[in-house]
């Protein structure tokens, strides 16, 4: 994960030649994926192509500050370069939002993976269906048992993650794993493979109501090349995923560009400029935003101006914060506790404590069985996440949910 | 004021003017907000109720406080009933502000919906406090649905922009029989003051007081501003000259009988 010029050079030859013959186009729908015949996507894009950041002066960042309803011109300004030299400013004004819209309370939450089969080949991730890992799914109980566990320090917003294997994690087996979530939890989360909208509507029903679907890039050439095999191959299947949630009733969405897997301020840009467009047609969803990013090699002599460092991660989670002072946004333990608690005084709203990426592994007894899908920076208790929430004078929130 | 200045809602009677939000600030100054906005209401989201669990709110509320429980979260009719139901059965009480939003942005009441919700509640015997955008006509409909109170929001919740809708508030309180409370929006005492001069029987504020340098002053100071508002529509208003000063020969002057 540290190395962020991922591209094909990291393939090995038996997998180039198995391209050669299986790479399928990713701009065609496969059977059975349903085509909302949404407008969003070319939307989305088109602006996003038509970013040109470089353009943006002092001036246009200074009047995006000042702004107090923000346009998607607002928000490219504070994504441009030209935004850097006044990333003081922005964070304050960013806090003054925050706070406004949701006081000093801060969310938690802690994700549970219950399976990590996949079907996917991206390149650059630990569960991707090349990489021999030990691959593990809880059953029934062994879920009840985690969550019980989960349960028990407190918290009352799960979040569920599968990987992305329909054949092995189904729908049913999915749903399933929500109605037991929903005997020990207020809120329940989804990261799972893109599925239907009647699917959404069955897990909905189950008892989910958020719906979290990682973009990864946006740019459609470059995601190409990263997802190589699977249904995740399919690029505007998965675009489409949020806008699926929403017609089948889910409440909220989640949106998240793995920043520096290329263009990351293109990639933020058409993260919130799909927010954006998806809470315009349907007013009601609650928009979320994740900021994941791979981070730049260390002692790199080459200055990469792509690279995502700390101060251009909070440059983008403040231009979220300032473009849609009402999302969620979340950040991810792969961050260290020091900027996780510093971001969470300015912009994040909801952190995840006592995070294990691995399957079965709140329980003892269980043991542990599947391989993490990457390493934490941020391994603390829910108690420890709480505490030093408390000591920031902000507030942790359980509960501010309740699914009817 | 020979006799002492009291409202009431639901059968309950009410000394105090200053209804608070509960939200956005740490759960261990409730307490002390409370005592020193000498607040007899509190409102808070049912759904950051946290029964048995850590950081529940209703852990931090004394006894002696009516609670006011609201239904936001609720995207229509349907949604702000269940959850008042359930608010009922968790033991608070059968006071209910209906908040019905389907706008994750402005967090706009929906009027319609509203007034759906509150003809179902008041039947069941609720109390029920709709929070509404100031429009005449649903002022009434929620009147005649058996609501106890109408509650016209002043600006979009949270924005502190004071009373962006004053004019149409005015209009309910000269045309309503039931208690205005202005709701949302309130950002500062001097506007909680005017809301209460225009003749409004209480003010309820949050985010003003949740996202000041000192939480527990800021509920002293609203408190003030909302007894002097108070007072200063009781005594009735002096007159303001709109234009120029007052004629000394008045126009009138001439007539002998």
């Amino acid at each position: 994960m540290e190395n962020q010029h991922i591209n094909e050079s990291i393939l090995s030859e038996e997998i180039l030649e198995d391209q050669k013959k299986n790479r399928i186009d990713h701009m065609t729908y496969l059977p059975g994926m349903e085509d909302i015949g949404s407008e969003v996507l070319n939307q989305v894009v088109e602006a996003m192509q038509a970013y040109d950041y470089d353009k943006y002066t002092a001036a246009d960042v200074k009047r995006a500050i000042a702004h107090t309803s923000r346009t998607p011109e607002d928000f490219a300004a504070l994504l441009s370069p030209a935004a850097l030299p006044f990333i003081e400013e922005i964070a304050q004004a960013a806090k003054d939002e925050t706070r406004r819209h949701f006081g000093n309370s801060v969310y938690m939450f802690t994700p549970i993976y219950i399976a990590n089969y996949c079907e996917n080949y991206c390149i650059y991730c630990g569960f991707n269906c090349h990489n021999k890992i030990n691959r593990a799914q809880l059953n029934d109980q062994e879920i009840e048992k985690e969550m019980q566990a989960i349960a028990e320090t407190g918290l009352q917003e799960i979040l569920i993650l599968t990987g992305e294997s329909r054949s092995k994690s189904t729908v049913e087996y999915i749903g399933n794993a929500c109605r037991i979530a929903r005997k020990y939890f207020k809120v329940i989360g989804l990261e799972i493979y893109p599925v239907n909208s009647d699917e959404y509507a069955y897990l909905h029903e189950c008892g989910a109501d958020y719906v979290t679907v990682f973009q990864e890039t946006y740019n459609s050439d470059k995601y190409e090349t990263l997802h190589l095999a699977g249904h995740k191959r399919i690029y505007p299947y998965r675009v489409n995923a949020q806008e699926r949630a929403l017609k089948g009733g889910m409440r909220g969405v989640g949106f998240g560009a793995l920043l520096g897997l290329d263009d990351f301020r293109k990639d933020a840009f058409a993260t919130g400029y799909h927010a954006y467009l998806l809470q315009r047609k349907y007013p009601h969803a609650e928009i979320a935003f994740s900021c994941p990013r791979l981070r730049p090699i260390i002692n790199n002599d080459r200055i990469n101006p792509m690279d995502v460092h700390e101060t251009q991660l909070l440059q983008v989670v403040c231009a979220y914060r300032l473009f849609m002072p009402f999302a969620s946004i979340t950040v991810s333990t792969r961050e260290c506790a020091r900027v996780r608690d510093h971001l969470v005084g300015i912009a994040a709203t909801k952190i995840s404590a006592g995070v294990s990426t691995g399957i079965g592994s709140h329980v003892e007894d269980i043991e542990d069985k599947g391989d993490d899908q990457f390493e934490i920076s941020d391994g603390r208790s829910v108690k420890e996440v709480y505490d030093a929430l408390l000591k920031n004078d902000l507030q942790p929130v359980m509960s501010d949910y309740i699914y009817v | 004021m020979s006799t002492k200045d009291t409202w009431s809602l639901g059968g309950h009677t009410f000394t105090s003017r200053f209804i608070l939000g509960s939200g956005k600030f740490s759960l261990d100054l409730v307490k002390a907000c409370i005592e020193k906005a000498d607040a007899q209401i509190i409102t808070l989201a049912l759904r950051r109720a946290n029964e048995g669990g850590l950081a529940n709110i209703l852990d931090y509320i004394p006894d002696n406080v009516t609670l006011l429980p609201n239904t936001s979260g609720a995207r229509n009719a349907e949604e702000a009933v269940r959850i008042a139901r359930l608010s009922r059965e968790v033991g608070c009480g059968d006071f209910v502000k209906i908040e019905v939003v389907r706008d994750s942005k402005y967090l706009l009441p929906d009027n319609y919906e509203t007034i759906k919700a509150t003809e179902i509640l008041a039947k069941e015997g609720f109390v029920v406090m709709p929070y509404m955008y100031p429009d005449l006509n649903a002022a009434r409909a929620l009147a005649d649905a058996g609501a106890a109170c109408i509650m016209p929001l002043g600006a979009p919740i949270g924005s502190n922009k004071g009373l962006a809708t004053k004019e149409f508030i005015q209009i309910l309180i000269d045309e309503m029989d039931l208690p205005i409370i202005v709701d949302a929006g309130i950002g500062r005492p001097s506007q909680a003051c005017e809301a209460m001069e225009m003749g409004a029987a209480a003010v309820m504020a949050n985010t003003a007081i949740a996202t000041a340098g000192d939480v527990p002053v800021m509920a002293e100071a609203f408190k003030k501003a909302i007894e002097a508002g108070r007072s200063a529509y009781l005594s009735g208003l002096g007159r303001t000259i709109e234009r120029g000063a007052s004629a000394s020969s008045p126009l009138t002057g001439f007539l002998e009988d």
